[in-house]
């Protein structure tokens, strides 16, 4: 972006936004909306607090229990979809509906079944990551030249040779971008799941600070969610970036 | 000497000296077009082998059903004398869009067929250097094919059919995806490689040119349903300079013929 002729940083926009907040929150217009400065000084005081950092554990661990086992069983799944027919045609009409589904009026039943606990965090975290991850995975896998396919059993591949050293190759770049959505729908599983649960982590925390109507402390906790998800994004694009120059030069 | 007309027809033809594939009565239906019938064929040892026709004639569903990637509707390949129904370490395969591992090395896909046999990578990488060197590669082993042009990614793919140590090299026009200066380098080159590696070489290809300049023997299949109209042994002497045979007279009456008698099927 230029402006007058100077090139502005992408990170000015946000800074323009940040400013927008403190006037109003100055203006004292909503009492929900406290300035800006207030929140971030929330949030330096609230990373400080124990019960924060003990939210923060249980949260990133349900997080990456509920990723790991997402992408350990989505990551095969979609490549068994995408190379065995009955396969795809048996489950490929779930995984459709699932991954657009409100998976949101689902964690109720979780809890159900799972009980009110890091459990239930766990499987929101699971059900919101892994359809995306399937049909990524099951895309990629169907874009595989078939040629490379043929290339690897004319020179004598066995089957597992075929998957680990030409399959899962071919596809690593529809893989990971769908882990990248993937784990941005991993962030809002382990948020909405923790505010249905309400007694887990964050959810606990949310809990406590809106009926006390701790707005600057719950808007610092908001923040540090959304920068959260947007630094697992930008990893992931990293990785992406690296194997992206072989997923351009493709036949 | 004139080029020679063997046969016409597809009756079977008597059995050369040393035969190393055998094509028995191979037929391929798709659905309810008939690619190949009754197909029976001789590959002598040693030799480069076009196989030649228009589109749809069925050389690549041939030459695939010769390598075990296709399964025929009915009759036998025979390697050696043993028959096969799968690909197998006497057979190695070029592919017409390479089918290079982008993600891998100019070394890694070259020694890739060795490294599904299980050879250690020590050997393995020796030997595809050799190859890599064989091909006019050296230099490249470490860059990764989309730094690669087009002929030079088919010389890998060549280096690796050659690495395996197959004694029937399968190229599934090879060239048409390489551009016109290359595609002449590069058969000049298949011409000496084939002197140096004395290996049997089945060729698939539409260009008349491309089949007359480099082949010992040429195959012309005819469409619909694909089978076997011609042999010609075109009789040109190879061992000067490969640029002379551009202007040599046989080569230009041999071109001559095999477009006289493929013009009917061209519409």
């Amino acid at each position: 972006m230029t402006l007058f002729g100077y090139r502005i940083p992408m990170m000015a926009s946000l800074l323009v936004w940040c400013v927008v907040w403190e006037v109003v929150g100055r203006l004292n217009l909503v009492f929900l909306l406290p300035p800006f400065s207030e929140v971030l000084a929330a949030a330096v005081d609230l990373v400080q607090t124990p019960s924060w950092q003990k939210a923060t554990v249980t949260t990133l661990r349900a997080f990456a229990t509920g990723m790991v086992l997402s992408i350990v069983i989505g990551v095969p799944l979609g490549i068994l979809m995408g190379r065995v027919k009955i396969a795809d045609d048996l489950l490929g009409m779930w995984v459709n509906i699932f991954s657009s589904a409100p998976l949101s009026a689902i964690v109720p039943v979780l809890m159900i079944l799972f009980g009110f606990g890091e459990k239930t965090i766990v499987a929101a975290v699971f059900l919101f990551a892994i359809w995306i991850i399937v049909l990524d995975t099951r895309a990629g896998v169907r874009h595989i030249s078939p040629s490379l396919i043929e290339m690897a059993r004319s020179y004598g591949a066995s089957r597992p040779a075929l998957y680990s050293k030409i399959i899962l190759w071919a596809a690593l770049p529809e893989i990971l971008a769908g882990i990248r959505l993937g784990l941005i729908r991993g962030v809002k599983g382990v948020v909405i799941g923790q505010l249905l649960v309400a007694i887990v982590g964050y959810g606990a925390l949310f809990e406590t600070f809106s009926r006390n109507f701790r707005m600057a402390e719950f808007w610092a906790l908001t923040v540090i969610l959304f920068a959260f998800a947007l630094v697992i994004a930008e990893l992931i694009e990293r990785a992406e970036a690296k194997v992206e120059y072989y997923a351009g030069a493709r036949q | 000497m004139r080029a020679t007309a063997l046969r016409n027809g597809p009756s079977p033809v008597s059995a050369p000296i040393d035969t190393i594939v055998e094509v028995r009565g191979i037929s391929k239906t798709y659905g309810n077009v008939e690619a190949l019938r009754g197909i029976d064929l001789d590959f002598p040892r040693g030799k480069l082998t076009s196989l030649l026709g228009p589109s749809g004639c069925g050389k690549t569903t041939l030459l695939k059903i010769i390598a075990g990637l296709i399964r025929a509707d009915g009759g036998t390949i025979a390697i050696n004398g043993k028959t096969v129904s799968a690909p197998g370490p006497e057979r190695a395969f070029v592919f017409q869009d390479f089918a290079l591992m982008p993600w891998a090395t100019v070394l890694r896909n070259v020694a890739f067929g060795l490294e599904l046999r299980g050879t250690s990578r020590a050997e393995r990488e020796e030997i595809a250097r050799r190859y890599i060197a064989e091909v006019g590669l050296a230099g490249f082993e470490d860059k990764y094919p989309h730094e690669l042009s087009g002929g030079m990614r088919q010389r890998v793919g060549l280096a690796r059919a050659l690495s395996v140590d197959a004694d029937v090299l399968l190229l599934d026009e090879p060239f048409s995806a390489v551009d016109e200066q290359n595609r002449r380098k590069f058969q000049e080159d298949l011409i000496r490689l084939r002197t140096n590696q004395n290996k049997t070489f089945i060729f698939v290809t539409h260009s008349i040119e491309e089949a007359v300049y480099i082949s010992d023997r040429i195959v012309l299949l005819s469409p619909r349903p694909g089978r076997v109209s011609q042999i010609i042994e075109p009789e040109i002497d190879r061992s000067g300079d490969p640029e002379r045979i551009h202007r040599d007279r046989h080569y230009l009456d041999t071109v001559d013929e095999i477009w006289q008698g493929l013009k009917q099927y061209v519409e």
